[in-house]
């Protein structure tokens, strides 16, 4: 680890790693990415089911074996890689404050920072989803981490709110496990996540999809117990009278991820992720992938990730300015 | 047997215990789930209150007042966060107008300091946020707002660590009178003492009732809130109250000392003391209300909604009396009881001490507490911490910033933890904005690691609330 960097790029997802790569393929040879996991890949790393690459490789792999191309290629490259360590804070004059067990605590300074951070999922509380609030409310993304990451199941019966992609290949992953899911619950008259999911996902395994429908009620306050479902109409208002219990241990949310871009925002910096804009009104601070908007398939993120590293290999190219020195942890022996 | 046995570790059992534990007595605390705070102590408001809202004579203006000067040493003692924001009651009315003055002078004759009433241009360059409608406000500066769980474990913990007994999972059945004292009977066995604190919160009608004729019924009045982002956080700087009703102090805007903004309560009086499930009406509710004073809430930021149950009686105050020698309620200890715990404490602690137990202070008597918080300390401090102990490098918690050191050391504590809510309340993980879809797998990891059981035996909070049901197929061969 070094003080100063050409590009510090935060989060080592698919996102970070190709911005990472194409910034060394223009030129840029001090490179540092920060990942807080304790390997690369990022969430890649439990989607084990395949869909991934058929754009961007032309054929048909699996999350892991996605991210993986692209671990093989930082190996032909000095780009330097940092696990287990979690970037504290981000400041427009460029520098990055970070945390690990290995790393310690340090501030390193860029010239240019690409932020890669992914994105989170819309819990309950941002669903505002009445009822008790028993164990087994869980999101779509933690329970696939526990079944694929950890090799636990997070219940036995199971309703989904929202049809976001991940709660499709949740509903398949969860009744493969032997788990039955009795119903993913949409407020939309349109499923969330895309149609090839609802074929193969749902469809192929008999789930019901219930569109124009809300969960209203949660029940069970130790364990949930069951769910109260009921039709909504074209303003997304329960209608009385359409209201049907169903009993479960388990309600997974799908119901939207969110950009996790707190860090960048936290010292000001401004995002503009309706248009889609991989510059921040910080000169140099770039963002990318799912931190930016949230993209349908990650062969997007890739091409979006390579465009940013480009540009921050030209901004650099073009910069005059050096790396603060000013502070620096650790503090050089 | 026993000098002391405290039934409940809420606030006041909590407070009661951390004044007696001054003295050379056996204490023990009984409290009936696994963890403290787990009653009206768990969901409310998180204000220490100025003290001009009671009516003047009763308990609960008097305690308050006294309340909220010892919340403020203890708070800095005790290393419980705390912010000294001060309140408002807004007129957002003409007549209105009447109601600000009448609090401002209940609050002269409650002996509250520094209260004023300010016009509207003054509350406006105050809070810039609030409604268009302000007419005038009473500004009550001693108020705070503070982190509730960590006020009770903080005295509870330093309770413990001055020697008193803790037991959890411990549900008092029955009580008998015998000669010199009680008999508690409990889920875990009975145990003699001779005298009783009942600090037992919504159940503390159905304690009383085990030893003395029926004075008082506890019904449970039901406020749900709403808790938004730290995007919001900074909305307003201090409490906004509307002008209280018949029925409270009504919808407050209020920031968190964790830095998020905190709407509600709500105010239904329920028929069910464990039944805090949030109802879509009353949230509705409680928005509509509180845009009525700060109009550009966010609510599309908002992370969490709940519910609290407070411990509502017909007697209009506190309900703080001997009822049989040495057996002392300490009931009905609905809004200002947060505040006025420290009080109530204390004169419980004088009521026994005049005839039931010899007071004597202890020698060495630790009155100091201190905890790690990462995410406060200064890049020297931090690189120091790292350096020492590597797991104060390893963030679990990222939307807090909560370190795996600073679990462990929760873990390692005088009351630990046995859940995943046990650590949020003790350490914050998993109180922001991501709910701990992320972080809440670790915390699962790490309980299962430290108590060294299986995942599944992990829970989230009370008894009963298991998170994982099994391995999965392929792990099971």
């Amino acid at each position: 680890m070094k003080n100063n960097y050409d590009l510090i790029v935060i989060g080592g997802g698919p996102a970070g790693i190709a911005a990472a790569l194409s910034a060394w393929e223009k030129g840029l040879r001090e490179i540092l990415i920060i990942e807080r996991d304790k390997e690369l890949g990022g969430i890649l790393n439990q989607c084990i089911h395949t869909g991934f690459g058929l754009e961007y490789f032309k054929e048909e792999l699996t999350g892991p074996e996605y991210a993986w191309r692209f671990i093989k290629m930082l190996e032909d490259t000095a780009i330097e890689v940092l696990t287990d360590t979690m970037a504290l804070k981000v400041t427009k004059d460029m520098q990055v404050h970070m945390s690990g067990k290995e790393a310690g605590f340090a501030i390193l300074s860029a010239k240019s920072i690409i932020m890669a951070t992914g994105c989170r999922e819309r819990a309950r509380g941002a669903l505002g989803i009445a009822g008790t609030r028993p164990s087994g409310v869980i999101t779509a993304g933690a329970a696939q981490r526990y079944v694929n990451m950890e090799g636990y199941m997070p219940g036995t019966n199971i309703v989904i709110i929202g049809s976001g992609d991940v709660g499709l290949i949740m509903a398949r992953r969860m009744t493969l496990e032997g788990a039955k899911v009795h119903a993913v619950v949409e407020i939309l008259p349109h499923p969330g996540g895309l149609l090839r999911n609802v074929s193969q996902c749902l469809n192929d395994f008999d789930i019901p999809l219930l569109l124009s429908h809300t969960v209203i009620d949660v029940q069970g306050r130790k364990r949930v117990e069951s769910v109260v479902v009921s039709k909504v109409d074209e303003n997304k208002k329960a209608i009385p009278g359409t209201e049907k219990v169903y009993k479960c241990d388990t309600v997974l949310l799908s119901a939207g991820l969110i950009p996790e871009n707190e860090l960048a925002k936290a010292d000001g910096i401004e995002i503009d992720g309706k248009n889609k804009n991989i510059k921040t009104s910080a000169p140099g601070i770039f963002i990318c992938g799912n931190a930016l908007h949230v993209h349908d398939i990650v062969d997007n993120v890739t091409r979006e990730a390579i465009e940013t590293g480009d540009a921050a290999a030209s901004f650099c190219a073009k910069s005059q300015n050096p790396c603060r020195n000013d502070v620096i942890y650790p503090k050089p022996r | 047997m026993t000098d002391i046995a405290i039934i409940g570790c809420g606030i006041v059992g909590a407070a009661t215990a951390y004044e007696l534990s001054r003295y050379n007595l056996d204490i023990v605390v009984i409290e009936k789930e696994n963890d403290i705070a787990m009653g009206a102590t768990k969901a409310n408001s998180a204000i220490i209150h100025a003290g001009y809202d009671p009516s003047p004579g009763t308990l609960m203006a008097k305690l308050d007042v006294k309340g909220v000067l010892l919340a403020k040493e203890l708070c800095s003692k005790l290393d419980v966060p705390h912010r000294h924001c001060g309140a408002f009651v807004l007129a957002l009315s003409e007549e209105e107008t009447t109601v600000v003055q009448y609090l401002y002078k209940q609050a002269l004759e409650n002996g509250v300091t520094g209260v004023e009433v300010l016009s509207r241009e003054e509350v406006l360059r105050l809070e810039p946020n609030i409604s268009d409608n302000v007419v005038a406000a009473l500004h009550a500066p001693t108020a705070m707002i503070i982190d509730p769980w960590e006020y009770t474990l903080a005295l509870a913990e330093t309770a413990v660590r001055n020697g008193a007994h803790l037991k959890l999972n411990c549900a008092v059945t029955g009580i008998d009178i015998i000669d010199g004292g009680y008999r508690v009977l409990t889920t875990q066995g009975s145990l003699e003492t001779r005298a009783i604190i009942n600090a037992a919160g919504l159940y503390a009608d159905d304690i009383h009732n085990m030893v003395a004729e029926p004075l008082f019924t506890i019904t449970p009045a039901k406020g749900e809130y709403w808790l938004l982002d730290k995007s919001e956080g900074t909305r307003v700087n201090s409490v906004l109250f509307q002008c209280p009703t018949k029925v409270g102090k009504g919808v407050l805007v209020t920031p968190t000392v964790h830095g998020n903004l905190l709407v509600g309560p709500g105010n239904i009086l329920a028929d069910d003391r464990d039944d805090v499930s949030t109802t879509a009406d009353e949230l509705e509710f409680v928005k509509k209300t509180a845009v009525r004073s700060v109009p550009d809430i966010d609510f599309s930021t908002v992370i969490r909604s709940f519910s609290g149950n407070r411990a509502h009686t017909e007697i209009d105050d506190f309900i703080i009396n001997e009822v049989k020698p040495g057996f002392i309620d300490l009931a009905g200890i609905k809004s200002p009881g947060l505040t006025a715990a420290p009080a109530i404490a204390k004169m419980a602690v004088e009521m026994l001490g005049e005839n039931v137990l010899k007071l004597t202070e202890k020698k060495h008597f630790i009155d100091t507490r201190k905890r790690t918080r990462f995410n406060k300390l200064t890049p020297d401090e931090k690189s120091a911490l790292i350096e020492e102990d590597p797991s104060y490098g390893h963030v679990i918690c990222r939307c807090e910033t909560v370190t795996e050191g600073e679990i462990l050391e929760a873990l390692n504590s005088p009351i630990p933890p046995h859940t995943i809510d046990g650590v949020k309340r003790r350490v914050g993980a998993g109180m922001g904005r991501c709910q701990s879809g992320f972080c809440g797998p670790r915390i699962l990891e790490l309980l299962a690691k430290h108590y060294n059981c299986d995942p599944t035996e992990v829970l989230q909070d009370r008894v009963g609330t298991y998170v994982l049901t099994s391995r999965t197929k392929e792990d099971e061969k």
